[in-house]
């Protein structure tokens, strides 16, 4: 817990209660980002570099862009009227309650994140592909999958659309 | 085949890269405070106002008729005619221009004072530096400032001019003629006047078609 | 003599560090380096920006500048005096703290792609091991940064600036990080420093480079399309084709900050070509084995150069291309092509090594060219424009 980890931890959490609070939702999304940036540089505080620059590739340059486009080109980026704090904030608060019980559950039953396994291991990018193309080749084919359906049916949207337009 | 074309493009343009440093003729650019072209000999840019002799002001070939101001399309001349007669250079009894202004910011170069002068007063001249820093006063230009000598006018537009001085001599050829002729025909008439009873009615009947069309009697149109 | 010439920016940046205490000297190094990048590239850029407006000058037979000192060099002083003392005008509904933070991210995304370029031996600023994905990642993030500028100014021609700028840098950052794949593919690393050393190596005096094979050279055509549509350069200019949008996503800025963003743009060139020269020509390996003794730091800036000329040259051709050309093109032909070259570089790891790896590489490479770009062209998807005339 040294200084670093507690300005890191700072934009994290700075750049979220940022996007939540703020009206425009621009504003929000480019918060969003900053929280995106903060998680990235405490993984490479860790000492996680592929991680890390992942989680800047994916989700700065990525992620970001397209929440930023959705917002774009859904609706329109003027500030909206209402006050902060959204009608169905109960049901939010529910969601986001169960999700932290999960998170919490899973990462206090997992043996390495514990306080007492400190040994960093020094994690190169090999290591990873093996791991990857090894022991989680699955849900990586899995996820590849998804994704693949995901991009079939954003092509099929979008040809639908045009053929109508015709 | 797809990227032909670009390799087609980038050749040639690599072509006039190399080009410009071998011949000098591909470099047309002319550096203009240091390098000038001639100007063409038709070019116009503003008018200036021709006089004859050494003198500018005795020599100023407007007798401030006026119709290029009238005719002027953007109504960039002012003209002030002069209260009494001055003799001009050829020492004929004249009006002149007492102030003869035009704007150079409103002027369109446009010719047309030039082409309605019937005493070949005004013409366009090839200067075309005409910036100044003072953008009221500066702008305005005064007779003094316009008035060019009819050897300058030769320097720049030398077969316009040519063609003018001949016309102008033609007519004043052609008026001293018939000047003689009147004057004879009055000497004659005041002979034949004087021989039957002496009246001065001789002199204004000469004057009067002077008057009415002056510079055709001083400089011809 | 000349191999002291080789290090001498790691000596000098060592000798500096030695007037600290030792426990100091670590951010002092690293500070001499930051320092030596963010003054060697941005004079570098001054010297680009003369250099360019000259070459092109020479391209359509026209002198360029030649007035401000000897042949026109001073001409970028005068440009920055003129920038730095301009009025900065700020559009009065512009979301003035995006608008303001824009080209500071911009520039400072810029900035960090160069920490894990190896510009010489040992000359680089630190050797991550995904130092290829850090720079990725940080040419990612200067994405964001064109979008704020864009929306932040609330200016119809920014928007639509940022957006054809975002969409058209997403779709070839694919291409360009597919393309320097089948690099770390071969390498087995993302380190741009064992990049190199991987093609530091000479057969009969000449080098490994990777753009001597066929996926290398495919590879690096690929890479640099992708890496000019990346730094928005001509003919993919579109996000600020002026005769459409006068100036894409930086309409609304004035003065220096309008400066930041045209030295990001040469900056991201300069980085995307040290990138290019890094992954593909070797880094700062000298060309052939004789002329090692010339220092690596002169190779890496040469090569560069000549990247940059290649660029100002591809600007002086081409025309700009159309938003559904550029977006035809990379996906439907450019990134087809990239995946088979990833596929072919897998292959080129399992032949074994000699003449007939290399022609049956090609042949499939060249191949799939031929066939992709008489497909394309018969659809109209790219290729010679056709015409229609209003009747």
């Amino acid at each position: 817990m040294n200084v670093v980890f507690w300005i890191f931890a700072v934009i994290t959490l700075g750049g979220a209660l940022a996007a939540m609070m703020l009206r425009s939702l621009v504003h929000s999304a480019l918060a969003v980002t900053l929280a995106f940036a903060g998680l990235a540089l405490m993984f490479l505080e860790l000492g996680a570099q592929f991680a890390g620059f992942a989680q800047i590739l994916v989700y700065i340059g990525a992620v970001a862009i397209l929440v930023v486009f959705a917002i774009l080109l859904t609706r329109s980026s003027e500030e909206t009227g209402s006050g902060v704090f959204s009608p169905t904030w109960l049901r939010g608060l529910v969601i986001a309650a169960a999700v932290f019980a999960v998170l919490g559950w899973s990462i206090l039953n997992s043996a390495s994140a514990l306080p007492g396994a400190t040994v960093t291991p020094q994690v190169d990018v090999k290591q990873i592909g093996d791991a990857l193309m090894g022991p989680y080749v699955l849900p990586l084919e899995i996820v590849a999958v998804l994704l693949t359906s995901a991009l079939i049916g954003a092509v099929i949207v979008a040809m639908h659309e045009k053929e109508g337009a015709e | 085949m797809l990227g032909e074309g670009i390799i087609k493009g980038m050749a040639e343009t690599a072509r006039n890269f190399f080009g410009s440093f071998v011949s000098k003729e591909r470099l047309i650019t002319v550096e203009y405070p240091e390098q000038r072209i001639p100007t063409f000999e038709n070019a116009r840019v503003f008018p200036f106002l021709v006089y004859d002799g050494a003198d500018w002001e005795a020599g100023l070939r407007c007798v401030a008729c006026q119709i290029c101001e009238k005719e002027c399309p953007p109504k960039c001349i002012y003209i002030e005619k002069s209260k009494e007669k001055k003799p001009d250079y050829a020492g004929k009894l004249q009006i002149y221009p007492a102030k003869f202004d035009i704007d150079v910011s409103v002027c369109m170069s446009c010719q047309i004072c030039v082409e309605v002068c019937p005493f070949e007063a005004i013409k366009m001249n090839t200067e075309f530096e005409l910036a100044t820093d003072d953008r009221f006063g500066g702008l305005l230009l005064d007779r003094q400032k316009l008035a060019r000598s009819n050897e300058y006018y030769h320097s720049i537009h030398p077969t316009e001019a040519a063609e003018v001085d001949a016309r102008l001599a033609e007519e004043k050829a052609k008026v001293e003629a018939k000047a003689k002729a009147a004057a004879e025909a009055a000497a004659a008439k005041a002979a034949a006047a004087a021989q039957a009873k002496p009246t001065d009615t001789a002199s204004p009947k000469t004057d009067t078609p002077k008057s009415g069309t002056p510079q055709s009697g001083g400089e011809g149109a | 003599m000349f191999s002291k010439l080789d290090q001498i920016f790691v000596v000098l940046q060592h000798w500096v560090a030695g007037f600290v205490p030792v426990s100091l000297q670590p951010i002092v190094l690293a500070l001499v380096g930051v320092v030596g990048i963010v003054v060697v590239f941005p004079a570098l850029f001054a010297l680009t920006t003369v250099f360019e407006r000259k070459g092109l000058g020479r391209i359509q037979n026209r002198l360029g500048p030649n007035r401000v000192g000897p042949f026109g060099f001073f001409q970028p002083v005068a440009d920055g005096i003129k920038a730095l003392t301009k009025e900065d005008v700020v559009p009065f509904n512009a979301d003035h703290f995006v608008h303001f933070i824009s080209p500071v991210v911009l520039l400072v995304a810029v900035f960090m792609g160069f920490a894990v370029l190896p510009v010489g031996r040992n000359m680089q600023l630190v050797d991550l091991d995904a130092g290829l994905l850090f720079y990725f990642a940080m040419g990612a993030s200067s994405e964001l940064a064109v979008f704020m500028a864009g929306w932040s100014s609330r200016n119809k021609y920014s928007l639509l600036g940022a957006m054809r700028a975002v969409a058209q840098m997403i779709s070839y950052e694919v291409i360009l990080l597919l393309s320097s794949v089948a690099v770390v593919m071969m390498t087995g690393s993302l380190s741009l420093v064992k990049i190199v050393e991987a093609q530091s190596q000479y057969t009969w005096g000449l080098p490994h480079w990777y753009v001597f094979t066929p996926w290398g050279l495919l590879g690096f055509i690929l890479y640099a399309i992708a890496a000019t549509a990346e730094t928005n350069r001509s003919p993919f200019d579109l996000p600020e084709g002026e005769s459409e949008l006068v100036a894409g996503y930086f309409t609304e800025y004035s003065g220096f900050k309008f400066a930041m963003f045209f030295m990001a743009e040469y900056l991201a060139m300069f980085s995307v070509a040290g990138l290019g020269a890094t992954l593909f020509f070797g880094g700062w390996s000298a060309p052939v084995s004789a002329l090692s003794f010339v220092p690596s730091w002169i190779w890496f800036i040469a090569k560069v150069m000549v990247a940059i000329f290649v660029f100002i040259w591809v600007r002086g051709t081409l025309p700009r291309l159309r938003q559904d050309q550029l977006m035809n093109f990379a996906w439907k032909f450019a990134l087809p092509l990239t995946l088979l070259n990833l596929m072919v570089a897998g292959l080129w790891r399992f032949m074994n090594p000699g003449v007939v790896r290399w022609v049956v590489c090609f042949a499939i490479l060249a191949g799939a060219y031929v066939l992709m770009a008489r497909v394309g062209m018969k659809r109209e998807k790219f290729g010679p424009r056709s015409y229609r005339y209003a009747e």
